[in-house]
């Protein structure tokens, strides 16, 4: 049997599980988490199988395709139902069934007391579909349509517990601002059928070369619009933060390491578009650089454990962006960190969650403190996930991290200068915020109290369901980067795909490291002296301006209600305003003076056979008269 | 006397019963003025005949007297008929367009 | 006057036509002026005659006959029958109720004249044949030939015409008996159970004292009963209503008798009883009577 027919499986298993999940009812509720389980294990299976056989092949082969079907053939409209394969998508298929699995895993252990729980895995096993749909498709159409359903099923998922206002909103927040970039997404899908006719991305990305850098500019915007929405990036971030209110294993498959890594997936995908336009790819490395900031500095100041995770992501994300916006000498980087963060990201929310699974789902982590006694195989996973985030030497996320910086770096003149300082920066406030995050977690004095009913929490360490997941992640945490970066792995294993380009960098790369290696420290230290040497105080202190900005998401939801809703507001009224008054009044005046002129014209027809006879009869009269004049004449 | 005469009375006879059929109501007065145009024409057929030296128009005027015929006896069947079911002869009574 | 009506116009055809042809246009205005139908059809048929005498005087001897035969003496006919039929005495009334009726067709009527006047002085009409040479053989000899000949088609489908004609006013006047019509004890039998008029319907004789099928027969306390008069004068509100009439007469019968008798009338004194009783109830149905014929 041909490799190439198990692709469809790939995405097949989950989608089957979400279909008998979802449509099976009550009587599945027994066994019904262990089938999503298993059908996500199965495609990480595949996955495998997939990736052992292209590795037995030689560069160039590895690309793999399945043609499934026509989906809508029209005369210079072809879009087909088919999958690629290459060492990209293997990359991704592998972090979204292997993540996805474990997190599946460390459900069935959390979600234990959720009556709802078979719907839950329904939603999980949709959204592993959707998104292996995403990276499998050999098109933009079909790359839409994976695009939307993991839309979906974040939405589903954000919104899980629907009894919740707060829930609820914020799933609707997540799909309206995920809305905008979706649109951006179908627009640039239609620039390219008009520029190239076609939408697959082997043709796509072949003409590049021919097209003029106006179009390709414009492609570029538009497909970073959509990465921007699905990815959290300024300006469209104002519903990560929110999209906290699913359930802990969400936030941390769905919102810390696959779904909102597609947006880099997609610039990364889509390579040779920018890298035949400059300003998009400015555009990118801005956006990147910015939101790297802006999540950095939203994280330092929540105090809530997930938010203050959910800022991270951000920020991570930003530079993975960053690092996609930087061309060729990034793409890889993008990728590798993408990987790396998504070991370690999901094992600091699994962790996360598990500290909330012992503390009466306690958020606030002002009101945690020494948890370390209490749940020690969470502290050391959490640990390491922590130790892998900062960058710290030897693992994942130092390999990744600095390798971005360096590239950042390389990109040359004064923009290299920019976004390197940049990147460094965030990786210092990167080191401050989740220093902060650990201590006030795990060090220090414990500071729950009884709530109003008197049940004082009773940490303690999670189910086997639940630990196992977390290991596991943090094996990945530690050795990912390491194993990636040794001899160059990945760059090599990539560059068929993304090809790599080393640039010029004005600093060798022990430079950049040791300059990492700084800003690491002073980051830490300081956030030592904030929080580890005194006491934290329970009530949060009431901060200087920018921490109760960031405490506020920078104002965005401000900035968005301000502009947006009430320019929205605005807008509309006048819009009414001059429908009421333009419109209608000229629909109306033209209705009316049709009324009354008929109203007239109503009297000519009384019913009355002479009168039709008097027009008859002068109608004929007239005929005399002009034939008369037509012969003087 | 020119014989072109006869087409003048013609003519001022077909405007007379036209002026008829439009001011009459009673629809069997409106009948005979259509008559009266009809033998107005009739009247002209045969002054052109001498006119022109030939019976052409005579035999013109004889096919209308038969169509008068004809048409004479539908018409007064559909006049009796109408008063039957309407027990009224005006025209005006049958005004069904009427909004 | 084969010759006459040829080609020439003679003085006397001049004449007859100066006599005729005005006689003729006040029949045409009588016709369309005349309040009755009846007159209307009259004066129609007095013009159709003068439009015979022209026929023939344009020597169209065969359609002068016709005309004569079978326009005024057939058609007319036909619609005197239907005015009779109709009402013959229902007569229009002259008040117009579309508003501007009557002067625009007054107005068309008088440009439409102008125009063809304008149209017949406009033509060049300067050749003048005469049927001298086309009525050598006889009119009716020549129209043969021609209806025969050149107009055979024209002749046989006016045949299917006439049929078609007489078909369809059979069809229209024609009512199909659909069901058995009902006997007279049947007929009997439904009234007693209506339960509405069981004695037969009044004779228009009783009380009447007029024989004539349009007047009321008077019911014993004088007023006139409309049950005694045929349905379809009723429905054309021909009655004659006469019960003042009768009701003055026996007033005067009675002022006679007391004359004669030399006691004080019964108007005069007003207080003999059956003075009373018998000018009361009958002035209060004769105003029930008025009232009646002005619904």
């Amino acid at each position: 049997m041909d490799t190439e027919n198990l692709i469809a499986l790939l995405v097949a298993a989950p989608l089957l599980g979400a279909a008998v999940l979802l449509c099976g009812g009550r009587r599945l509720d027994r066994v019904g988490h262990w089938i999503g389980t298993a059908l996500a294990a199965v495609s990480f299976v595949i996955g495998l199988v997939l990736f052992t056989d292209m590795l037995g092949k030689g560069a160039e082969d590895r690309s793999l395709h399945q043609h499934l079907f026509s989906w809508i053939p029209v005369e210079g409209f072809q879009a087909d139902v088919a999958f690629q394969l290459d060492q990209l998508s293997v990359t991704f298929v592998l972090l979204i069934s292997g993540v996805g699995t474990l997190i599946h895993l460390y459900s069935i252990g959390y979600m234990e007391h959720d009556e709802r729980r078979r719907r839950f895995f329904g939603y999980l096993n949709l959204f592993l579909a959707a998104m292996l749909l995403l990276v499998l498709a050999d098109n933009y159409l079909l790359l839409y349509v994976g695009w939307e359903g993991v839309g979906l099923a974040s939405y589903l998922l954000i919104g899980f517990w629907q009894h919740k206002p707060s829930a609820a909103t914020a799933a609707k927040k997540a799909f309206l601002v995920n809305r905008v970039g979706d649109m951006g997404l179908s627009i640039a899908i239609m620039l390219m059928f008009t520029t190239f006719g076609t939408f697959a991305f082997e043709p796509v990305l072949e003409a590049t070369g021919e097209t003029s850098e106006g179009k390709l500019t414009a492609i570029g915007l538009m497909l970073l619009l959509a990465a921007c929405g699905k990815s959290a990036q300024v300006p469209l971030q104002s519903w990560l933060g929110d999209a906290m209110e699913g359930p802990t294993p969400v936030s941390a498959l769905i919102h810390a390491a696959t779904m909102v890594t597609a947006g880099v997936y997609l610039i990364v995908r889509s390579g040779e578009i920018f890298n035949g336009a400059p300003d998009a790819q400015l555009a990118v490395t801005v956006v990147g650089a910015v939101t790297l900031l802006f999540g950095a500095i939203v994280g330092c100041a929540k105090d809530d454990i997930k938010k203050a995770l959910a800022g991270s992501t951000m920020s991570q994300i930003g530079y993975m962006i960053l690092a996609a916006g930087l061309g060729p000498i990034g793409y890889v980087f993008a990728i590798m960190h993408l990987v790396t963060h998504g070991f370690f990201k999901a094992g600091l929310f699994l962790g996360a969650g598990s500290v909330m699974h012992g503390m009466n789902d306690e958020v606030d982590m002002r009101k945690y403190g020494g948890l370390r006694k209490y749940m020690p195989v969470t502290f050391v996973t959490f640990g390491l996930g922590y130790l892998a985030i900062i960058g710290f030497p030897g693992l994942s996320g130092f390999f990744s991290k600095d390798k971005i910086i360096e590239a950042a770096f390389a990109k040359g003149g004064t923009e290299g200068w920019i976004l390197g300082s940049v990147a460094l920066l965030g990786a210092a406030i990167t080191a401050y915020y989740m220093t902060r995050v650990m201590l006030l977690t795990f060090f220090g004095e414990k500071r729950w109290q009884p709530d109003a009913e008197g049940n004082a929490p009773h940490p303690h360490e999670s189910p086997k369901s639940m630990t196992i997941p977390m290991i596991l992640l943090a094996f990945g945490s530690v050795f990912a980067g390491g194993f990636f970066s040794v001899g160059d792995r990945f760059m090599h294993w990539l560059e068929p795909v993304t090809h790599h380009d080393h640039g010029d960098s004005p600093l060798s790369a022990a430079t950049v490291t040791g300059a990492t290696m700084v800003v690491l420290v002073i980051g830490v230290t300081l956030a030592w002296l904030q929080y580890g040497r005194r006491p934290v105080p329970v009530v949060a202190p009431r901060g200087s301006l920018l921490t109760r900005a960031a405490r506020r998401d920078l104002l965005q939801d401000d900035f968005n209600h301000v502009v947006l809703v009430r320019g929205g507001e605005h807008l509309t009224r006048s819009l009414v305003y001059v429908d009421h008054t333009l419109v209608d009044g000229v629909v109306n005046g033209t209705a009316a003076s049709v009324g009354g002129l008929s109203g007239r014209l109503r009297k000519l027809q009384n019913g009355y056979a002479r009168s039709y006879a008097v027009s008859m009869f002068g109608g004929a009269a007239v005929l005399i008269a002009a034939t008369l004049l037509m012969r003087a004449v | 006397m020119n014989p072109v005469n006869y087409l003048y009375l013609a003519a001022l006879l077909f405007a007379i019963g036209a002026t008829g059929v439009l001011i009459r109501r009673n629809v069997i007065v409106v009948f005979m003025c259509v008559e009266l145009m009809l033998n107005a024409c009739n009247l002209a057929f045969v002054a052109f005949a001498r006119l022109h030296g030939n019976l052409d128009g005579q035999i013109i005027a004889f096919f209308t007297m038969v169509v008068a015929a004809a048409e004479v006896v539908v018409g007064l069947a559909i006049i009796v008929s109408l008063f039957r079911s309407r027990h009224s002869a005006s025209v005006d009574d049958a005004s069904l367009m009427k909004l | 006057m084969t010759a006459v009506a040829a080609y020439t116009t003679s003085t006397g055809e001049a004449l007859q036509f100066w006599v005729l042809g005005t006689v003729a246009v006040i029949g045409a205005l009588c016709t369309i002026l005349m309040r009755k139908a009846v007159h209307s059809a009259l004066c129609l048929a007095g013009t159709m005659i003068i439009l015979a005498v022209f026929y023939l005087a344009n020597g169209a001897y065969f359609l002068g006959i016709v005309q004569i035969v079978v326009y005024t003496g057939a058609i007319m006919m036909l619609f005197l029958f239907v005015v009779m039929l109709v009402g013959v005495t229902a007569a229009d009334s002259l008040k117009e109720t579309i508003k501007g009726q009557r002067w625009l067709a007054a107005l068309c009527g008088f440009g439409f004249a102008i125009l063809l006047f304008a149209g017949i002085g406009n033509a060049s009409l300067k050749d003048f044949n005469g049927l001298a040479k086309a009525n050598a053989n006889g009119n009716v000899e020549g129209l043969a030939a021609l209806i025969f000949t050149k107009y055979v088609f024209a002749f046989e489908i006016t045949g299917a015409l006439l049929i078609t004609a007489t078909v369809g006013a059979m069809v229209l006047t024609h009512r199909e008996r659909t069901e058995r019509a009902k006997t007279q004890r049947e007929r009997a039998e439904e009234r007693v159970r209506a339960g509405k008029h069981l004695p037969p319907l009044p004779a228009p004789g009783v009380y009447a004292r007029h024989n004539a099928v349009d007047i009321a027969g008077l019911l014993p306390d004088g007023t006139p009963s409309e049950l005694t008069v045929n349905q379809t004068l009723r429905e054309r509100g021909q009655i004659r209503d006469v019960s003042s009439e009768a009701l003055n007469d026996l007033r005067a019968l009675e002022q006679r008798a007391s004359d004669r008798l030399e006691r004080p009338g019964p108007l005069r004194t007003g207080s003999g009883r059956a003075g009373e009783s018998a000018s009361d109830p009958v002035a209060a149905a004769a105003g029930e009577q008025t009232e009646e014929a002005s619904k």
